[in-house]
């Protein structure tokens, strides 16, 4: 690793820090914008009442401490605050709860997508024009304009409604199955095309030209060369996927009532829980942005050839 | 006739003057072509892409010409008469069935209109709100892509034309917010702008559209104008570079027609073609919403709204998810192909 990599990835540090806090700072003040504050959803309370609330919850403080009271408790102890909607319970729990099942739905269907989708994107490319590789394409042109939610619930009606094969219900037994291939499908389909038009490309490199002359079996010239070449494209792709993979989420988790962090989130809005809606926020943001950050730095350094701006 | 074909001596014959019949063969005799001439017949050559854009006119005729004589309107309730009790025979009718006073008067030889699609839980005509939806769905995507394109535009090619601090302050500005979770940031800023624009726009025409379509739209002017305003910086920053503008000021070209003929013509396909792309993406970040019921407000209908409703009786009415679902996906993918479409046979760059 050279300087002129360690300051690329400085840099990038530097923004990723300056995109959480933007993050927290506009949640922060977004939510505090709301009229009436996050009690005018409650029935109607005494004024007294109020003032109690908001003083339980340092909301009656100038806006500036609360501000900073919040980055502090943020940064330094991942404390949100309390749920205003589910009593006694921290915001932090229920993130915590909900994130243990979403980080297994999630890491399954990202995992399904990065197998499935350099399998096929690889076989449609040795395999170009034939007819294999015009039914993989028409598929995945079809899945990625297809969005979540809707992929969702036609596999809901299909397998849990009609076939009756599959449960509709999260909790149920293998009940995580139509979720994570309704969340895989989209990020399969994509990967599939990137490696196919990348490996379409490694294919028509010098070098392959040149193994094969040397007289490099078939099998070599594909996993030794050409496989892991054309990766290299799919490493960007971690980023907007997992992003892809947590918005999906809000309403996969929704559908199947998987009991996520994703279902929280969406709750938490239609329940106007202001603290659970920033600290979702704010967990989900940092999530993305931390694997766009490695996904970029990934990718610069697994390929030496690319170079750094 | 050259009779010894490997001797390097000229053949004399090449220098004389050419006859009429010689001059006549070398004239070109298809009337000359322009760049969008052109452009529009290599995509006429693409079937996907014209069958696309087939689609989307059909698709935006209807949106917008069957609700004007269809006989039923997204909003009334058919079993719901003035100064009666509610007709439940009304609500969930299943495609081509009707309620029990339009069997009534059928069998009194009237001609009444079928419900295409049914009715819906309150007893709506389906086929009108999915109509409607699109209609919706179709003008929230149109516009917002506006909004960006406009937004995008004007601070793009200001950072690109003024260069310099100015430049380098826009495109930081530019990085901070294109890192930004975009998905996560529209659900925030709208969940929170649907409550708090309500009471402003209160009266003024802004409130028939909806404090919830416009809360999207401002989240679109905050948030996706940067990928605009960064290609456009990009367009303007390298075409003020290229050779052929140097070679047009060297020829004496003023900088008006410098503007007009070669910096507009090579900067706006780029523009219409990712305002094209653009569209299926606002339609679908508003479906998106809509399902979370961040979208339109009731009883308006959108295509997001209309999937999310028949959520709830997904088990007896499955069709009332799958139209809508088939709807949106027909329209987004046919923008997307027709986009990739007007990409191939307008950018210049791509077919050299």
């Amino acid at each position: 690793m050279n300087s002129k990599t360690a300051f690329y990835i400085l840099k990038r540090l530097v923004l990723a820090l300056l995109t959480v806090w933007v993050v927290i700072t506009v949640t922060f003040f977004v939510m505090r914008a709301v009229p009436g504050g996050p009690f005018a959803s409650e029935k109607a309370l005494s004024e007294a009442a109020t003032a109690a609330l908001e003083a339980k919850y340092g909301m009656d403080k100038p806006l500036m401490e609360q501000y900073a009271t919040y980055l502090k408790d943020v940064v330094t102890k991942f404390d949100f605050g309390p749920s205003l909607t589910q009593r006694g319970r921290n915001v932090i729990d229920i993130i915590v709860d909900g994130m243990s099942v979403s980080i297994k739905l999630g890491l399954t269907a990202a995992f399904a997508a990065l197998i499935i989708g350099v399998v096929l994107g690889a076989l449609a490319a040795l395999r170009r024009n034939s007819i294999p590789d015009k039914i993989i394409m028409v598929i995945t042109t079809a899945f990625v304009s297809m969005p979540s939610f809707i992929m969702g619930s036609l596999l809901l009606v299909l397998f849990a409604i009609k076939l009756r094969i599959l449960p509709a219900n999260g909790v149920a037994q293998g009940g995580l199955i139509l979720p994570v291939v309704t969340l895989a499908l989209y990020p399969m389909a994509y990967i599939t095309r990137l490696t196919r038009s990348s490996m379409l490309d490694v294919l028509g490199q010098d070098y392959i030209r040149t193994a094969r002359a040397k007289g490099v079996s078939g099998k070599d010239i594909i996993f030794g060369h050409a496989l892991k070449n054309s990766l290299i494209p799919v490493i960007t792709y971690f980023g907007p996927m997992l992003a892809y993979i947590v918005t999906g989420s809000l309403v996969v988790e929704q559908i199947f009532a998987v009991p996520g962090i994703g279902r929280a989130f969406v709750n938490s809005i239609t329940g106007r829980d202001y603290p659970l809606i920033m600290g979702t926020t704010i967990v989900l943001a940092v999530l993305i942005v931390v694997m766009n950050l490695v996904s970029d730095i990934l990718y610069k350094v697994v390929d030496p050839r690319i170079t750094l701006e | 006739m050259n009779k010894r074909p490997f001797s390097f001596h000229v053949d004399v014959d090449a220098f004389m003057p050419a006859s009429e019949e010689d001059k006549a063969y070398m004239v070109q005799m298809r009337p000359s072509s322009t760049f969008f001439k052109d452009g529009v017949k290599r995509l006429l050559k693409n079937k996907v892409a014209t069958i696309s854009f087939i689609i989307i006119v059909l698709i935006t005729l209807s949106a917008i010409f069957i609700p004007m004589f269809y006989p039923y309107s997204y909003d009334s309730m058919l079993g719901v008469r003035p100064g009666k009790s509610v007709d439940a025979s009304y609500n969930n009718l299943r495609p081509f069935e009707y309620g029990k006073t339009e069997q009534q008067r059928i069998e009194a030889g009237e001609n009444i209109f079928p419900h295409i699609f049914g009715t819906d839980a309150q007893g709506r005509d389906y086929f009108i709100r999915v109509v409607y939806g699109t209609r919706i769905s179709m003008a929230v995507g149109f516009f917002a892509s506006l909004i960006v394109l406009v937004i995008g535009m004007t601070v793009g090619s200001i950072a690109g034309y003024c260069g310099g601090k100015v430049d380098l302050i826009i495109m930081r500005i530019v990085d901070m917010i294109y890192s930004l979770p975009d998905m996560l940031m529209v659900i925030l800023l709208s969940s929170v702008l649907k409550v708090t624009l309500g009471p402003v726009i209160d009266g003024t025409v802004l409130a028939k559209i909806g404090s919830n379509i416009i809360s999207l739209f401002v989240v679109f002017g905050i948030l996706y104008w940067v990928s605009m305003s960064r290609l456009i910086r990009g367009q303007i920053l390298s075409l003020r570079e290229q050779e052929y503008v140097l070679a047009a000021q060297a020829t004496g070209a003023k900088a008006g027609w410098i503007i007009r003929k070669h910096l507009i013509p090579n900067c706006i396909s780029v523009v219409i073609i990712s305002t094209a792309l653009q569209i299926p993406n606002a339609i679908f970040t508003e479906s998106y919403l809509s399902f979370l019921g961040l979208g339109v407000n009731a009883p308006m209908p959108s295509l997001g709204s209309l999937a999310s409703e028949a959520l709830n009786g997904l088990a007896s009415y499955p069709f009332r998810l799958v139209i809508p679902a088939i709807v949106i996906s027909l329209i987004v993918l046919s923008l997307n192909l027709f986009g990739d479409g007007l990409r191939d046979a307008f950018d210049p760059k791509l077919n050299v």
